[in-house]
């Protein structure tokens, strides 16, 4: 075999390039031109086909922090889905409580940072009652489960309809995030010679970092320790994993904990930066429906990378095409359901 | 299989026995139309409490007859609206319809209305232009004005008292805002205004940041006529990306639903001029009394918006117009028609009357948001333009030559 192999692989890198180095090479050659075009200030023509440099970064950056609260509210529905093969479609209402309940919190007491903890906090004991009491109970069940969540959604539209009534709300930010950053991006140059520089709001820059964090610790969480190992185990094989002696149900809490924590979180920040209304459940689960269709299921990484796209594709479909901007997500999804039905980062079962 | 039969016969009859509840010669059946779910839902609530003034006002009866209220709920969306007429048409039996709310509604149950000649469909506050001036329905009356006739004023106000040159604009993708951005441009291109840019953004968007990036620097002003959770999404991004470019409004982005959200739009919104078919601070008589009317409802606004205000109207019309008929819709509505056609009647805000379309002809008021005593954001009355019809005073064959408002029409760039 390996004989065989030979004169192919070494023709090839005869040729001067092995397959990695030629992927390598479109990398750096992708890296440069998006830092040129981050960078370097934009000659008349392309300004003229991009509306403008600052319209172009500012989607751009848009893209990624909207990325940053999708990935949020998606990971947390991946993660319940890997372990549990459950499509918690509630998920969404997770998400509306979670930002009404921050809205609550921050309106009251006035600090912002105690409503962020209440939404993760509040959302994270309703999670595991929904586990413990609904979940629990239909085991093994997916398509009464998935049906049931349905119900619960539905139910839990109607209540906060009744208790929030239908206005909008806006959670507000503490000083210290507001305003705005200046980027070290040129977006023109004036005629006097002096330089326009970007500005960024800084509490998006802020939602960003946060998504990245969480992603990070989310990995290492899942990667780097005993609990992580258990429900990567458990996500391989449910029963064996029973079998060795783990206590599955607490595992399946845990997991039902930290996912339903993470949409109330999402809520509140994603509550601040944009606003709380009816219909924001149905809207984000379908946001965090796509990104997980897209990434593949059960998969973090596959969340962030589907988060990435679809964040971006809104955006920059809202800018240059925003009559057909809701198209570009589902085209993606569509592409991605024809090439690779498991998602980008899916294992295929 | 027999059980299930009966079952089926005995669903069958729990269906048919609301319409027969209609026999009962004593009450009248008024389908209330409105958006009580999805992104205007605080406008649909409020059109209802200004429905349900115009029927406390007659204490509840007409004619001699209870009115029966059956609401029908839709999400702003046009299938949803002909969904819920049906409902109320063809399962409630209801021979007179008030509603829709939003403009792509209107012009949706406008197309149901041909189908259903019997029945009379009285608008609720929908204002796309086309739903009475291109292709009207002989059974579908509007008392509330047109997003067009809303505008009256206002181009030629931003243009000469605010010296704005160069307006973008920003409005939702569909048929009210078309309407609404046509009536300001007619004004102010004729006065010599430039429009370099508008977006469209889809209805419910959230995020506005990238379109704010978008809007060009050199702009004197913003034209915003986005409603509900949107122009509250706009406007709080806007001043969070620190824009200073001073806002004209649509009418429904300075409306009492917007105006009295919470958080820090307020700043933004000081000072904004707009124009409607109302303002808060109208003096007249007849206004403060339908104030006082309106806050005794449960959940009112400080001063009612113009949702409850045309809910009112068209409400308050078909009350008139079924007292006349003595509540007798038993001939398919004929004389009710009739009788609406010819009512004039005076409103809180000034006369109103039909032209051959059915369309009202009515005062339009140009405001400017201020801060009123107890710190609430009121429009206040800056003119009157009194009786504007639906070509906007400019003769009617020339004004159709104008076109179909949509996205590219008009243009002054």
């Amino acid at each position: 075999m390996s004989i065989l192999d030979q004169p192919s692989s070494s023709s090839l890198s005869g040729g001067g390039v092995t397959r990695r180095q030629a992927w390598g090479l479109v990398g750096l050659l992708a890296a440069a031109i998006v830092a040129w075009l981050v960078f370097a200030v934009w000659p008349a023509w392309l300004n003229a086909i991009l509306i403008s440099k600052k319209a172009f970064v500012s989607a751009v950056l848009n893209g990624l922090t909207l990325a940053g609260l999708y990935f949020l509210v998606a990971s947390g529905f991946t993660l319940i889905f890997g372990l549990m093969r459950n499509i918690n479609l509630a998920h969404g209402s997770l998400y509306l409580l979670g930002a009404y309940i921050g809205y609550e919190v921050t309106s009251r007491t006035g600090y912002w940072l105690l409503g962020v903890a209440a939404g993760f906090a509040v959302l994270a004991i309703i999670g595991v009652v929904m586990q413990v009491f609904v979940f629990r109970r239909l085991e093994g069940d997916d398509l009464r489960q998935t049906l049931v969540t349905i119900g619960i959604s539905i139910v839990a539209a109607d209540l906060m309809l009744a208790v929030w009534a239908g206005g909008t709300y806006q959670i507000a930010t503490p000083e210290w995030l507001d305003g705005a950053l200046t980027l070290p991006v040129i977006t023109a140059v004036r005629s006097n010679g002096a330089s326009v520089f970007l500005t960024y709001p800084l509490y998006r820059v802020v939602v960003l970092a946060a998504a990245i964090v969480i992603g990070v610790g989310l990995w290492l969480m899942l990667n780097k320790t005993r609990v992580g190992m258990m429900i990567r185990a458990g996500v391989d094989d449910r029963a064996m994993l029973s079998a060795s002696g783990v206590n599955v149900h607490a595992v399946f809490a845990i997991v039902f904990a930290v996912g339903a924590g993470l949409a109330g979180f999402a809520g509140v920040v994603g509550g601040s930066a944009l606003s709380v209304a009816p219909g924001e459940d149905v809207r984000y689960l379908l946001a965090s429906l796509v990104v997980v269709i897209v990434g593949g299921m059960g998969s973090i990484t596959g969340a962030a990378i589907g988060a990435l796209l679809i964040g971006l594709a809104e955006q920059i479909g809202l800018v240059y095409f925003p009559t057909y901007g809701v198209v570009l997500t589902f085209v993606i999804m569509v592409v991605t359901l024809a090439v690779r039905p498991q998602g980008i980062m899916g294992k295929a079962r | 299989m027999h059980r299930r039969t009966l079952l089926a016969l005995a669903l069958f009859t729990g269906l048919t026995a609301p319409s027969m509840a209609l026999a009962a010669d004593d009450t009248i059946k008024i389908g209330l139309l409105a958006t009580f779910e999805g992104p205007f839902t605080v406008l649909g609530e409020d059109g209802e409490r200004g429905a349900m003034t115009a029927v406390a006002e007659t204490n509840g009866t007409v004619a001699g007859k209870k009115i029966e209220i059956v609401k029908g709920s839709s999400d702003a969306s046009p299938d949803s609206a002909v969904r819920a007429a049906r409902k109320l048409v063809e399962q409630d039996g209801v021979k007179v319809l008030v509603g829709p709310l939003s403009g792509d509604e209107g012009l949706a149950v406008k197309d149901y209305a041909k189908t259903k000649p019997d029945v009379t469909f009285i608008n609720g506050t929908s204002a796309a232009q086309d739903t009475t001036l291109r292709n009207p329905a002989e059974n579908f009356f509007r008392f509330s004005t047109d997003g067009a006739q809303w505008m009256a004023g206002l181009g030629t106000y931003a243009f000469k008292d605010k010296g704005y040159k160069k307006v973008a604009t920003v409005a939702e993708d569909y048929s009210f805002p078309y309407t609404q951005v046509f009536g300001f441009m007619a004004e102010f291109c004729k006065a010599g205004g430039h429009v370099p840019s508008k977006s469209w953004v889809p209805i419910g968007n959230k995020d506005f940041s990238s379109v704010i990036a978008a809007i060009p620097e050199d702009v004197d002003a913003i034209y915003v006529a986005l409603g509900g959770a949107d122009a509250v999404n706009f406007l709080t991004q806007y001043q969070q990306a620190g824009g200073t470019a001073p806002l004209i409004g649509g009418s429904i982005t300075v409306d009492q639903t917007v105006l009295t959200s919470k958080g820090k739009l307020r700043d933004v919104l000081k000072g904004t001029p707009s124009a409607g078919p109302t303002a808060d601070t109208n003096d007249a008589p007849a206004w403060k009394s339908f104030v006082a009317a309106y806050a005794k409802q449960p959940g009112a606004f400080p001063s009612p918006s113009l949702f409850a205000h045309g809910y009112y109207v068209n409400m308050k019309a078909t009350l008139l117009a079924l007292d006349q008929v003595g509540g007798d819709v038993s001939d398919g509505g004929k004389k009710l028609r009739e009788a609406l056609s010819k009512l004039s009647f005076d409103t809180p805000t000034g006369k109103v009357s039909l032209d051959k379309n059915r369309n009202a002809v009515a005062d339009i008021f140009l405001t400017e948001v201020t801060e009123g005593s107890d710190g609430n954001l009121l429009n206040k009355l800056v003119k009157v333009v009194p009786q504007v019809n639906q070509t906007l005073g400019i003769p009617e064959d020339e004004f159709m030559k104008l076109g179909a408002v949509n996205r590219d029409n008009p243009s002054c760039p």
